[in-house]
């Protein structure tokens, strides 16, 4: 257990103690760079929790893994990186058919195809959009540091649970490979009788619970569809994003994840140089902070989305504030771990309007 | 004085509900099985059964259990899940032949070899049944349906698997037995393999499984009485029955 | 009244199985048909005589419509 002590760890140690300090007691992994330190730390930290840990056959058995441990009404986890997470879109789909709350960790990387081991944000329309298929939608969280990935993988769990739906939380290679100090904490309050009340536990003296997502009978699934809509709709209370000098700001960066975080530095420099240039970075990628854009943008600021991506967040974006104004695009390219200075020329070309 | 006795006691287990098999399926009697085993052993309270794709899909509606639904071919892999999270409960999976020895393949194999404290229950009806009776892993050389209209062909398709061969020979596996359901001396076999396999899980000794031999009269193109004459006449002979591992029997001795 | 048989006529599907294992081959097709429209299977009330009350019929029925009965004597055995 982690005690609030500062330590040095990767990001992706870091959410190994953020699950476990949360009280995750089951994982199921299958290597695959970049996040393989994940699997690595489980495979002996889950077991001095007095959790389980199982290194599955493929990404396929792990997130059924997770769906079998999930229905249980435990707190249970799975990793992996972008192809993997392809694979798993299976089982990810039945958790959100079945309402059940699994956390699934995706240190993404490059693709489409096995693409490169290189960060990219290439895989947001998969998270944000579903994934696998089906109406429906996760909750996804993306940590822009260490920290953040300790302190999201927490609250990926209580999420999970209280809208009993899978949550992802997509970093990407840099976020998992990166050393930051991150100060552990403890979070109070944890429920004992958590997921008890419709998890799997086997009959004893009531009625069998049943965890299913194939509704046939007339109406059945139409009924189902609609409660989950009603779901996402009510989880729109949890957008969350980071706002860094947009008050005065003539043109506001939407960045997220890494991007976010190497953006923040330009502009602390574009600033310095009296540049009036914001930042606005979700952490939460579904829901996503529309409203805070839509508000940027009656107030009359420019827009310009940087992603590691050929564009896909912007589209969100300009959806957000396509009555007012429109976003500009910069698409950060695979194959390079980008500096503050890469953002620098994009950004002052959108400030030129 | 003379008393009537009722001679058949169904588990309460099993729900009192028409099925959707077909007429002569033999799922409705595996189904009765399982219940007699779990019950007999009293293991009902603290059963989980982890169901699968196929006709079966819906044995959540004949068997009074937490239940919980799999995609094609992934039970054993939920069900390890489940087990890992409630380790002191009893798990199965119920699966056919086109989830377990087709799609379902590398989960079977690795969730027997692993030894999970699990149980499934594997009916082999050499069919997709649900889908319609298209070729399965275990469709016989010969046998007609709808993706081999002219019947089966080793040459295009290989050859039907022996899966209960297969996995009494991996490691973690405490029992594998392959049984019938076509006639009164294999259904009491039957009901011994399937209560075996699930004292193996509560003597937490490794994986256990009991491949049945099914009819899909439908699918065959058969009357229910023909389709059980070719259990005995086309399936045993390829998938012969009996006891391909037995830890137990093996300790006792 | 020895041992009898009783059908649960709206579960038979008249798959006739139970034909199959009779040891006394007394149960046969009827000529009625159930709601759904299975033709199910009976024993008349002449052949019930025969029944010997074994349940083989019950064990083989895979729709659970068939309940066994069988009289005992105070001594034990069927009567």
């Amino acid at each position: 257990m982690s005690t609030p002590k500062r330590i040095f760890v990767k990001g992706n140690e870091a959410i190994c103690h953020g699950a476990l300090t949360a009280g995750a007691k089951c994982f199921f992994g299958y290597p695959i760079t970049p996040q393989n330190d994940i699997p690595e730390f489980m495979s002996a930290a889950m077991i001095e929790a007095g959790g389980q840990f199982v290194q599955a056959e493929s990404e396929v058995a792990a997130a059924n893994m997770l769906l079998g441990a999930a229905g249980c009404g435990i707190r249970a986890l799975t990793s992996s990186s972008s192809p993997g997470i392809s694979l798993k879109q299976e089982a990810i789909s039945y958790m959100a058919g079945s309402e059940i709350p699994g956390v699934i960790v995706n240190v993404s990387r490059g693709g489409p195809g096995l693409g490169d081991i290189g960060p990219s944000q290439g895989d947001y329309f998969q998270a944000t959009k579903g994934g696998g298929h089906g109406d429906y939608h996760l909750l996804v969280l993306a940590p822009g540091t260490v920290q953040e990935a300790y302190d999201l993988t927490i609250k990926a769990f209580d999420l999970a649970f209280k809208y009993r739906n899978p949550v992802m939380i997509l970093a990407d290679a840099i976020i998992g490979q990166m050393k930051e100090p991150l100060v552990p904490w403890i979070p109070q309050g944890l429920d004992p009788d958590e997921g008890q009340d419709w998890g799997l536990q086997g009959a004893k003296g009531r009625a069998p619970r049943l965890l299913k997502s194939l509704f046939l009978d007339d109406g059945a699934l139409a009924g189902q569809n609609e409660k989950l809509a009603a779901k996402y709709r009510a989880m729109q209370v949890e957008t969350d994003q980071e706002l860094f000098l947009t008050e005065d700001a003539d043109l506001i960066v939407v960045a997220f994840g890494s991007i976010g975080r190497i953006v923040k530095s330009t502009i602390r420099k574009l600033r310095a140089q009296g540049h009036k240039v914001g930042l606005v970075r979700p952490i939460t990628l579904f829901p996503f902070p529309s409203a805070v854009l839509l508000d940027l943008a009656r107030q009359g600021k420019r827009f310009l989305t940087i992603e590691h991506n050929m564009g896909q967040m912007v589209e969100d974006v300009r959806l957000a504030i396509r009555t007012v104004a429109d976003s500009a695009f910069h698409g950060q390219l695979p194959g390079n771990l980008p500096t503050p200075d890469d953002f620098e020329q994009p950004i002052l070309k959108a400030l030129e309007g | 004085m003379n008393q009537e006795i009722r001679v058949t006691n169904y588990p309460e287990v099993l729900t009192d509900r028409a099925s959707h098999y077909c007429p002569g399926c033999h799922h409705g009697i595996a189904h009765r099985l399982v219940a007699e085993a779990i019950t007999e052993l009293g293991l009902v309270d603290k059963t989980i059964l982890i169901g699968s794709i196929g006709c079966s899909v819906f044995i959540y509606n004949y068997l009074s259990l937490d239940a919980i639904e799999s995609p094609h071919g992934r039970a054993p892999a939920v069900a390890t899940g489940v087990k890992r999270a409630r380790p002191d409960k009893i798990v199965f999976s119920y699966q056919g032949d086109g989830d377990l020895a087709s799609i379902g393949m590398a989960e079977i194999m690795h969730c027997a070899n692993r030894g999970e404290n699990i149980t499934t229950i594997f009916v082999n009806n050499t069919v997709y049944g649900m889908t319609g009776g298209q070729m399965a892993p275990t469709t016989l050389v010969g046998q007609k349906t709808t993706t081999c209209p002219g019947g089966r062909c080793r040459e295009n398709e290989g050859m039907p698997i022996r899966m209960t061969e297969i996995i009494a020979s991996l490691g973690g596996v405490a029992f594998a037995e392959r049984v019938a359901v076509n006639n009164i001396k294999n259904i009491k076999k039957a009901q011994k393999a399937v209560t075996k396999a699930f004292e193996c899980q509560t003597k937490e000794i490794g994986f256990s499984f009991v491949e049945v031999l099914a009819t899909c009269p439908t699918n065959w193109r058969m009357t229910p009485i023909q389709a059980n004459k070719r259990i005995e006449t086309e399936m045993i002979p390829y998938f012969p029955l009996g006891n391909f591992k037995d830890v137990l029997a093996k300790e006792e001795k | 009244m020895p041992s009898r048989v009783e059908f649960r006529e709206d579960r038979c599907k008249g798959c006739l199985l139970c034909t199959e294992v009779c040891p006394t081959g007394i149960i046969q097709q009827s000529n009625r048909f159930n709601q759904k429209g299975y033709k199910v299977a009976e024993v008349t009330a002449e052949m019930m005589t025969e029944c010997k009350g074994c349940a083989f019929c019950a064990m083989i029925c895979p729709d659970y419509a068939i309940n066994v009965f069988k009289t005992e004597s105070a001594k034990g055995g069927a009567a």
